[in-house]
């Protein structure tokens, strides 16, 4: 199993927020959750990603055959595990060349890979970028730093597309687009989608699954999955809301 | 704060510093303490004319009456004048030796250490270098070169030998003796330092630059620097600095001026890094420093950039007086401070002349317990038409023990002066860590990477030959990982 998430209960300030959650993803399987505000979908994400505020009081997660609670987030990262934020922030000063390139190479590193040398990663960066119609002037400014919703959520997808992990976790990535942003957003991930890798597409809305195809779709609910099936139960979500899994 | 960021400011904490050998090397001392034959001592040793030596003892009679300012943000233990060893040489430098052969090995292979070859062929490239350990300058490098452009670059105890019109003229015009008692006291004991002249219409085709290294105990090191960049010219000088690792505490207490006349420009960089003490406050040097530059001409410019890691007490403010009409003065700044380090410093910018402008860019770190104090007064006098000054201070604390504190002082006198004043101060935000972690970066790096961005407008600043190596310093500051 590529993915295994099995009887996840987590609390943060004595509140439970996940309760008894499983979910199984393997190779190659694009899965959406979907959930009303609330549900613990961020929380399910942050937990995956290693965020430290959680205390995990049940359960276990198996990823690429490890107890992922053995790993730090940055072994996580450097182990292909990649979560676009719902909220990138801003880091003032400095600059997306350094700071990914540091990124690819110390994942390179923990696999034991040669690192790429400056002038093959600005080329590789370049390239990634115009795919993703981001200027070369936007690749001069700081990490996030004073830009709109829309260019935040593309400079995910470029990250994305640059450290080409083997689990994407998309958090909310379509909140906020219009839909020239969102139909760039959805392209970038569809075109880096292989057999060999895996999505976790958290959302809102039915929006975005017009434009990915998920092979399967989850409804959370307040810490669980209630219901788990195609992308028939998106539509269904759609036509009549969650509130019938409440 | 999480258990792991606790964690990392701990290993930072006992962060290494890497200058802290000794060398173990014959020295000449005078007796301990400060009296007038410890000054004629001095002046004997450097074979100084009269006039040099009535200048120190007039310095000496107003220190005595004097006390140390003590408006800073610092504590520390009283002074005792006299513990101090006023003038320490290694053996063998009555007379500056004329080329490297002359000169103790173990000397030679003390800068080598410290990544400053004195042999020229190794020198860094494009920069020349005047080297001082202790209280002699041993060495200085490209010298020939740029005799060949008129420009003086030599020890201040050579250039009052040779060029004593220029010393007379100049010495203490910019910080008068009686100032305040450090300036008195570097005045009447200042050992050597270096010399700077830049003549007419010379553009100075390389960075000057003086290392200074104390070495010997309970020794006090009080360098004096001058710099005179005549009409139209343009001068950048860097200074750096390092010091044994001991458990005393030790003075340093340098004077360094510049005037820059009609059209000139000199640009002033430091890269402090004196032993800053250990994990405990113990030892370190106590950093008393007076810097000044004065715009003399019109259209003058004087720019000072300083990355300050090191010491125990930091009090230092470079400042420009904007006396020449259109002339420019500036202040870029970056202070971190570690464990149990006071950092009082920022500048002073007095605006005389018509249409003067200045500019303050100041970013304190703040680590471990320690307190990080910037101070600056931006000042219009009466005449001071359509003067501007913009000043920015920036504080990120790093941990939960550490202070940051920022005293700006503004007074006007001329009501069509333009005053922009910002200040921030931000903790280490754990969102961009999480952030950068998440692409990969190990906590340290991330860390590193933030703070390195946080200074980025002050490191900018700096001569591209040092900028590369300030940023290493910063990350070291901040990591444990350099041992």
């Amino acid at each position: 199993m590529f993915l295994e998430i099995k009887d996840l209960s987590v609390k943060i300030e004595n509140k439970k927020i996940l309760n008894e959650l499983n979910l199984n993803i393997n190779k190659g399987e694009v899965h959406a959750i979907m959930g009303p505000n609330g549900s613990g979908k961020s929380t399910l994400a942050n937990v995956l990603a290693g965020k430290e505020d959680y205390e995990i009081i049940n359960g276990k997660i198996n990823f690429k055959d490890n107890d992922l609670f053995d790993l730090n987030i940055e072994e996580r990262a450097q182990e292909g595990m990649f979560l676009a934020f719902q909220y990138p922030v801003e880091i003032p000063g400095v600059n997306i060349t350094p700071f990914l390139h540091s990124a690819i190479n110390s994942k390179k590193k923990r696999m034991n890979e040669a690192e790429i040398d400056n002038l093959s990663f600005a080329k590789l960066l370049k390239s990634k970028a115009s795919d993703l119609g981001i200027s070369i002037d936007m690749l001069k400014r700081s990490v996030n730093t004073g830009f709109s919703g829309g260019e935040k959520k593309r400079y995910e997808i470029l990250q994305m597309s640059i450290l080409n992990p083997d689990l994407a976790i998309l958090d909310e990535t379509d909140s906020g687009l219009d839909i020239d942003a969102l139909k760039i957003v959805t392209d970038g991930v569809n075109k880096l989608k292989t057999k060999d890798n895996s999505f976790l597409i958290i959302t809102h809305y039915q929006k975005l699954l017009d434009y990915i195809q998920p092979d399967h779709v989850h409804i959370m609910v307040n810490g669980s999955i209630v219901k788990s099936g195609g992308s028939e139960i998106a539509a269904e979500i759609e036509k009549d809301g969650f509130q019938k899994f409440q | 704060m999480n258990s792991e960021t606790l964690n990392t400011l701990d290993t930072y904490s006992k962060n290494k510093y890497k200058y802290g050998f000794v060398t173990e090397i014959d020295d000449e001392r005078p007796k301990k303490g400060l009296n007038e034959d410890t000054i004629k001592f001095i002046s004997l040793k450097k074979n100084e004319p009269v006039w040099m030596l009535e200048w120190r003892l007039k310095a000496y009679s107003k220190w005595k009456k004097m006390k140390e300012p003590k408006w800073a943000n610092l504590s520390f233990p009283e002074i005792d004048y006299q513990d101090i060893y006023y003038y320490s040489a290694p053996k063998g430098f009555e007379k500056k030796p004329k080329d490297l052969s002359e000169v103790d090995p173990k000397l030679i292979e003390t800068y080598n250490k410290l990544g400053i070859p004195l042999e020229e062929q190794k020198v860094l490239a494009g920069v020349a270098v005047d080297v001082v350990f202790d209280s002699v300058s041993v060495a200085t490098t490209y010298k020939g070169e740029l005799e060949k452009l008129g420009i003086i670059f030599c020890s201040i105890g050579e250039a009052i030998q040779k060029h004593p019109d220029l010393i007379k003229k100049y010495l203490g015009s910019v910080i008068p003796p009686g100032d305040h008692s450090f300036s008195a006291l570097n005045s009447a004991v200042f050992t050597d330092g270096s010399f700077v002249y830049i003549p007419v219409g010379v553009k100075c085709p390389m960075e000057l630059s003086t290392y200074f290294r104390i070495n010997a105990e309970n020794t006090g090191q009080f360098e004096r620097t001058l710099i005179i960049a005549d009409k139209g010219s343009y001068v950048s000088y860097l200074e750096g600095c390092t010091a044994p690792k001991r458990d005393d505490n030790q003075l340093h207490a340098a004077n360094v001026e510049l005037i820059a006349l009609e059209d000139a420009e000199i640009k002033y960089s430091t890269v402090q890094n004196w032993y800053p003490g250990d994990e405990n406050g113990k030892g370190g040097i106590y950093n008393f420093v007076t810097k000044r530059g004065l715009c003399a001409g019109k259209n003058s410019k004087i720019s000072w950039t300083q990355v300050e890691t090191g010491s125990a007490i930091t009090w230092k403010y470079p400042s420009c007086i904007l006396k020449g009409d259109n002339s420019i003065g500036e202040f870029y700044s970056v202070a971190i401070t570690n464990n149990f380090q006071q950092a009082d410093t920022g500048t002073k910018m007095t605006h005389i002349g018509k249409n003067t402008k200045s500019k303050i860019i100041s970013k304190g770190i703040s680590l471990g317990n320690s307190q990080n104090t910037y101070r600056g007064e931006v000042s219009f006098l009466r005449k001071a038409e359509k003067a501007r000054n913009y000043t920015q201070c920036d504080s990120l604390l790093v941990g939960n023990q550490c202070g940051a504190h920022t005293v700006p002082y503004i007074d006007s006198k001329n009501n069509t002066a333009v005053i922009e004043h910002e200040a921030s101060t931000s903790k280490i935000n754990e969102d961009q860590l999480y952030y950068c972690r998440q692409r990969g970066l190990s906590h340290e790096e991330a860390v590193s990477l933030i703070v390195n961005g946080f200074c980025k407008q002050v490191l900018q600043e700096l001569p591209m030959e040092f900028a590369v190596e300030a940023q290493k310093l910063v990350s070291i500051s901040l990591e444990g990982s350099v041992g």
